[in-house]
């Protein structure tokens, strides 16, 4: 059933070409397929070597899934497979056109935390804005997927790179902002 | 055809797998039967094993029903809700000590050493004398030996306590093809995914757990998207809460205080919970407590005990929300709910999930025994006898290893589904170092202080060269069990590297192979015995049987030869039946089976004529 170790790429796992575009649906058919062949449940009386072969290949799968299926997590991959480095965000990620509001933000934040009230209606105003920012990005990242996938360049690639920093950015100080109010 | 049929079928088939519910209160075990999973009942006909454990001054351990009556008599030698204790160490459990009379042995860091009668029990021990006494349940009803399990486990296990349950298994001599979630087992059972294809929530309120998950279902696939929960919340709490009020009224009705007196906290634990059942149908009940020719009575009303309880219950309402935050939907995205576990029975704990939810909760199979009827159907799933399911779960607690600093760095997120695996490189940091020390850790906290250690793993033998050259490949799998397995390899060569594993709570391999020993020689025993007795009793059927049939006309067409046959097996199956060896009894049997064939069918017809001779035919 098994002859080996399964495949190291997460797109063979699937049997799917490399693409930033996906179509969900037709992942998680995919995935509900492979664990019907793959899973250990299924091998249980198939012998050790058997069994942890299947895990090894059920493990995989899931992990293919839990990536693919998102579409930050999936970018990720594909960069690093470009030999792109995915570290945390840096500075010089931030929009500068926000660097201002970023830096209001913040204030309100350490406002808000010291018991001010009134920061508290900034931290929101700010809160609403970025997520509107984040909703942009996932827009623009859906672009910038389909003219990869289309065999674009490097530099294609790059603004990739430095869309995704941006978001984990905005996401950070949305997350902060969202605990402030909670 | 013989009137004396036996069946020895049983030798020979393949190996039975049951669905065992170890739970806090209580524990059952059931089969698949053809097409459905049913529970198995014991010699008092109740599936229903109270998981209690007695230990008498001489003798073997005393299990369920007879032990929770020793709960009062013995409250020193008895043991109830261990699973609270199960992969913990002392420190883990000092609000437990305060309401439970278990006496800790010194020496209990990494595994609680009770102390009983003067002799030392673990956790994994005391559930494995539950386990034996549903195999041996299990091996009466069947017929057979029963020594493959499925066991279900609260979904908020960390790895520790899975790893004990397993422990406990392997002590009753039960291989332990899988470990299943509780609420995942309850979603099977109610097989849900016959009727559509939806998102399932399943709220699962034990005797001393509780647990949420919440599940996609897609053509026989139960796909856990998110569990979350709290191993330290359950109807015991209902109870000590309801115990302690009592305690302090007797207190103040009486001027005694009897909370050092185990025999009548045990006692008065009893009364009180007797009134938490009533109050899920009655309106109004009284607790009555008799101690010392002293009585008290006090009037307990539904609207009171809410108010007690309240606190308790929406403590399960946050992990709900996580629950669902985590798996990306909304109540309204819900369409079923599933409600498991005996404190669900309880009206207002109804009422907080449906509000919750939005949704009417199924409450179709008995509480008590769903999640042992869905470990049958993943028994089932396993033996390859049921073909159309399969569980994909997660792990309820992020994995990570100890970084510089203090700080964890996640390997594998909480709800990945399982198995799931992480890859890391480690190398050495001073030149000719031969180990490296790897800290494992579980929990979403960021630091190590705040998440729970899972062991040490010892990285040894590594080639002596210079500091940072070595490449030493770790692979981490969290198998379908939630348990994690370690392997190593290292890079330059291809070679897989030894790993030795220091679990940080919990029984090493040598403990429990040390216990498995112990109780292997016995449970052997105790099955032969057993088997022994079936048969000496399917022997007394049968001789009964042909002494009856020696009386018989028949008996009298039989050659001389014949009859001699029969005499003579006769004779052998009573030798055999004084001895010790079932087979020999089971193989005597068998020979005077066929030894009597002959006079049976001469009887048979003999009865058709009869029955012939008396009956009018009409034309």
């Amino acid at each position: 059933m098994f002859s080996g170790p399964p495949p190291s790429d997460y797109f063979a796992i699937f049997g799917i070409e490399k693409k930033l575009a996906l179509d969900l649906e037709d992942l998680q058919r995919r995935f509900y397929a492979n664990s019907r062949e793959w899973h250990p449940d299924l091998h249980a009386r198939a012998g050790a070597e058997q069994l942890a072969l299947a895990e090894a290949a059920s493990g995989a799968l899931n992990d293919a899934w839990r990536v693919l299926r998102d579409p930050i997590a999936r970018a990720e991959y594909v960069l690093k497979g470009e030999g792109f480095d995915i570290g945390e965000p840096r500075g010089r990620d931030v929009p500068p056109e926000l660097l201002e509001e970023v830096f209001e933000l913040n204030m309100a934040l350490e406002e808000a935390r010291d018991g001010d009230a009134g920061a508290k209606a900034e931290v929101a105003r700010a809160l609403r804005k970025f997520e509107g920012l984040l909703a942009e990005i996932d827009g623009e990242r859906d672009r910038i997927f389909i003219a990869c996938d289309a065999g674009a360049g490097r530099e294609q690639l790059v603004q990739l790179r430095s869309l995704l920093n941006r978001r984990k950015y905005l996401q950070n100080l949305v997350r902060d902002a969202r605990v402030s109010l909670a | 055809m013989s009137l004396f049929q036996i069946d020895f079928g049983a030798e020979d088939k393949p190996h039975k797998v049951v669905g065992i519910d170890l739970g806090t209160t209580n524990s059952l075990v059931a089969f698949m039967d053809l097409t459905a999973p049913k529970v198995i009942p014991g010699a008092d006909g109740n599936p229903i094993v109270p998981s209690v454990v007695s230990i008498p001054e001489h003798g073997e351990p005393i299990v369920g029903a007879p032990a929770l009556e020793r709960l009062i008599t013995h409250p020193d030698r008895t043991i109830y809700s261990v699973k609270r204790l199960m992969g913990r160490g002392v420190s883990d459990v000092q609000d437990e000590l305060k309401l439970f009379p278990f006496h800790i042995a010194a020496g209990s860091e990494s595994v609680i050493q009770l102390e009983l009668g003067g002799k030392r029990f673990t956790p994994p021990g005391i559930s494995a004398q539950v386990l034996r006494q549903l195999k041996r349940n299990a091996e009466s009803f069947l017929g057979e030996p029963v020594d493959h399990a499925v066991i279900t486990v609260p979904a908020y296990f960390n790895d520790a306590q899975r790893q004990a349950t397993k422990d406990a298994g392997r002590i009753a001599g039960l291989q332990v093809m899988r470990l299943v979630n509780e609420p995942t087992a309850a979603a099977l059972a109610y097989g849900l995914d016959k009727r559509n294809n939806g998102i399932v929530a399943v709220y699962d309120l034990g005797g001393g757990t509780f647990d949420i998950s919440i599940l996609k279902l897609h053509d026989g696939i139960f796909e856990v998207l998110a569990t979350n929960g709290d191993t330290h919340l359950g109807g015991d709490d209902f109870d000590n809460l309801l115990l302690r009020v009592a305690l302090e009224d007797i207190a103040a009705e009486w001027g005694t205080d009897l909370s050092g007196d185990q025999v009548a906290v045990q006692t008065l634990r009893r009364a009180v919970i007797d009134a938490k059942h009533q109050l899920s149908t009655l309106a109004v009940t009284t607790i009555a407590f008799h101690y010392q020719g002293r009585g008290y009575r006090r009037e307990l009303t539904r609207d009171m005990l809410e108010k007690l309880i309240t606190p308790i219950v929406n403590r399960t309402l946050g992990p709900c929300r996580s629950c669902m935050a985590d798996a990306g939907v909304t109540p309204e995205q819900i369409d079923e709910v599933v409600l498991v576990g005996g404190s669900t029975r309880i009206p207002m704990v109804r009422q907080a999930v449906r509000a919750l939810f939005k949704a009417e909760p199924h409450t179709e199979l008995n509480p008590d025994e769903v999640v042992a009827l869905g470990a049958a159907v993943q028994a089932g799933i396993l033996s390859g006898h049921v073909h159309d399911k399969l569980l994909l779960d997660v792990t309820p607690l992020s994995l990570g290893i100890e970084t510089m600093g203090g700080v964890v760095s996640k390997l594998i997120h909480r709800n990945s589904t399982i198995p799931a695996t992480a890859a890391e490189t480690f190398t050495t940091a001073v030149d000719g170092q031969r180990n490296v020390l790897i800290h494992v850790l579980q929990g979403e906290r960021e630091m190590v202080r705040d998440c729970r250690s899972l062991a040490r793993f010892d990285l040894k033998d590594i080639d002596p060269m210079p500091a940072g050259m070595a490449k030493i490949e770790v692979r981490f799998l969290i198998d379908a069990n939630g348990i994690l397995n370690v392997m190593a390899k290292d890079l330059r060569t291809g070679k897989e590297q030894t790993v030795e594993v220091k679990p940080s709570y919990g029984l090493s391999d040598e403990q429990v192979e040390a216990m498995i020993l112990e109780s292997f020689a016995k449970a052997e025993e105790d099955f032969n015995e057993r088997q022994v007795r079936e048969a000496r009793v399917e022997a007394d059927r049968i001789l009964n049987a042909v002494d009856k049939a020696k009386g018989d006309d028949a008996y009298m067409e039989l050659t001389d030869e014949e009859r001699a046959l029969v005499d003579n097996s006769i004779a052998e199956l009573l030798l055999a039946y004084h001895g010790e060896n079932h087979h020999l009894i089971l193989n005597k049997l068998e020979a005077l089976n066929k030894a009597t064939m002959k006079l049976a069918e001469l009887m048979m017809n003999t009865a058709v004529r009869g029955a012939l001779k008396g009956t009018k035919i009409d034309a």
